[in-house]
């Protein structure tokens, strides 16, 4: 749920500004409002999730309101609005992923993290969720973890629970 | 072995650099146009070629090109559409991975048949991977002279940017990807304008498919006429399709348009057959939203011929015994699969992805997937089927962009094939609680059991 109450504001580092400006080259004069989403990406790469403070030095940046920052950012589904585990392993949820096993490998990892869909780790490094088609369809099961989007195809049970491992002690 | 257009050289190690593709020939569309035809002539190639757009419409790509509005000092787009999302999709994803620069050659030659400066790829945001293997791609194509000022000489100038999208099955509605382009949310616009004449930033433009845009490529290389002998009567050309479900070999294929359907599904070269040796029960054959059809159905049509992989033989028989070659998505499903849990799982998606413009789309989405949900988990009345008839009437046809008859399609012709499917989940219903798996993921049944 999108909360402006707690409006901490945000400063960007100056390395960021600069890939903002770069992005802003592609369009035409006046157009900037076209750089919205890759730099929603970008900040979201950064932080990795979309504060309402984040959102308004957007719009300061693309010289809009910050209502037309948080219409987009509530409208697709790639970004998120509260905080997530450092890796969201996002399972396509939909029709050929089902055939092939995909709600079997959702309630597996439900089961080998312990927490729900949306929710997060105690350690604060997984939280996960089924995402709508990710054109995948023959390689299914198929996750993505963010913010390069990765993909991981073929699941099995063992499958999951060695990227599982693979993350956790890369964390070590 | 099938002639190959666009995978000819997908084995190839490093095909995906300029340096190797330009070895295979790559970058030739792009020298003969700029030197030896006039934007005129490209679009008259590919209007010779009765290339027909490759996303799922199947509009002619060279007269989808005529149209497109010349005013004098006003800047012309053209935006490739890869924002690929329908399930059962995924040839673009394919072809940018590991052929990128065919899609770059394709945009440089479509670009300048179009007269745009400034050329977009709209690709999905999910793939970071793709974005970054195309801007690699531009990057090398940039410095080899190809995109820039003065390309080869020519006095064309053309600049190509990637731009990701957010995750919105809506923004593969051209009208919609514009808007997305712009900075906003995705919600399809009223047709007409037409992009054509209003387009991105109200300019005229052209949103075409990646695989149409990279298959201009050897339409220019081996010209229209030579392209347009390959496949059957107005089913032109080769067609990448994906393939997924209960097959042996599941996987992007190259076909020459007119292979039987029987073919394609059973033999080695394509899908290989259905797993374990079930028997194949049913096809969605162009992607989730055009109509599902049983077995008998899709391997022949109603008046015994065989069916063809073809926009005209798959639609033969209307949606009464008819489908559609959409944008290629083939889908297959084995003997034990369930009718009605794929029905909801794709009304589902449909309900997810609906932007809420329109209401039939909006409530009615979110009304079959309610529907549907209680009859699969075994709550279910008679009467719900044909309220899912009803329903899907009333959304289809009537809504902003064609997400509607998305939605309403595959409901529509589960039941009209199916219907006897989904009276068994009212009269076994204790079994059809039993068969799930009884996942709280989605939603618990009994609040939508009303």
């Amino acid at each position: 749920m999108l909360s402006v109450k707690k409006n901490e504001p945000v400063e960007f580092q100056d390395s960021l500004i600069k890939e903002f400006d770069a992005i802003v080259q592609r369009y035409p004069e006046g157009r900037q409002k076209s750089a919205l989403l890759p730099i929603l990406h970008l900040v979201q790469a950064q932080y990795g999730w979309l504060s309402v403070g984040a959102m308004d030095k957007v719009a300061v940046y693309l010289k809009i309101e910050p209502i037309e920052v948080y219409e987009v950012a509530t409208f697709y589904t790639m970004f998120f609005l509260q905080p997530q585990g450092k890796y969201v392993l996002e399972v396509c949820r939909t029709g050929p992923c089902c055939l092939v096993g995909a709600e079997k490998i959702m309630a597996h990892i439900e089961k080998r993290l312990g927490v729900k869909e949306n929710e997060v780790t105690p350690d604060g490094l997984f939280s996960w969720r089924g995402i709508e088609c990710v054109a995948a369809c023959g390689m299914g099961p198929v996750l993505q973890i963010g913010p390069d989007y990765t993909y991981y195809e073929n699941l099995t049970e063992e499958s999951v629970d060695r990227l599982i491992e693979t993350l956790k002690n890369k964390e070590n | 072995m099938a002639r190959k257009l666009l995978l000819e050289h997908i084995d190839v190690p490093y095909i995906n650099t300029l340096e190797v593709y330009r070895q295979k020939g790559g970058y030739r569309a792009v020298e003969k146009a700029l030197k030896k035809l006039s934007p005129d002539d490209v679009v008259e190639e590919v209007k010779k070629s009765g290339l027909r757009g490759r996303g799922g419409a199947g509009f002619p790509t060279g007269m989808k090109w005529s149209f497109l509005a010349k005013p004098e000092g006003v800047p012309r787009y053209l935006v490739c559409n890869a924002d690929e999302s329908e399930p059962g999709t995924f040839k673009d994803r394919f072809l940018m991975t590991y052929i990128p620069h065919a899609l770059i050659e394709g945009m440089i030659v479509s670009s300048y048949a179009l007269g745009a400066k400034t050329s977009y790829i709209y690709v999905r945001g999910e793939m970071m991977p793709q974005i970054k293997i195309l801007e690699r791609a531009i990057e090398e194509a940039k410095a080899a002279g190809f995109l820039g000022k003065n390309i080869l000489g020519s006095g064309y100038d053309l600049e190509l940017y990637v731009q990701p999208g957010g995750g919105a099955y809506i923004c593969g509605e051209e009208t919609a990807l514009l808007e997305s382009l712009e900075g906003k949310r995705g919600n399809p616009r009223i047709k007409p304008p037409f992009p054509a004449v209003a387009g991105l930033y109200n300019c005229p433009t052209v949103v075409n498919n990646v695989e149409s845009i990279a298959a201009t490529v050897p339409i220019l290389n081996m010209g229209g006429d030579e392209y347009a002998k390959i496949g059957i009567d107005r089913s032109t050309g080769t067609k990448l399709i994906s393939a997924s479900g209960n097959i042996n070999n599941p996987g992007v294929f190259e076909i020459e348009l007119g292979l039987p359907v029987e073919e394609f599904i059973y033999s080695d070269e394509y899908c290989g057959g259905i797993t374990n040796g079930k028997r194949l029960k049913a096809v969605v054959a162009g992607g989730s939203s055009v109509p599902i059809l049983p077995a008998n159905l899709i391997l022949k049509t109603a008046k015994g011929e065989n069916r063809l992989m073809t926009y005209e033989s798959l639609a033969d028989g209307g949606f009464i015994s008819g489908t559609m070659l959409g944008s290629g998505g083939f889908i297959a499903f084995d003997e034990d699969q369930c009718i009605v849990r794929n029905t909801w799982n794709f009304t589902r998606f449909y309900h997810h992805e609906s932007c809420g413009q329109c209401s039939p789309c909006r409530e009615g989405t979110g009304w079959m997937e309610k529907v549907l949900h209680r009859l699969e988990y075994g709550h279910g009345k008679m009467s719900d089927i044909d309220l899912l008839v009803d329903v899907s009437k009333k959304i289809e046809g009537n809504t902003i962009c064609p997400l509607g008859d998305a939605a309403a399609w595959p409901v529509a012709s589960a039941i009209r094939h199916f219907r006897d499917e989904f009276e068994w989940h009212v009269t076994n219903s204790d079994e059809a609680q039993i068969r799930n798996y009884g996942l709280a993921h989605y939603a618990d049944p009994l609040t939508l059991a009303g």
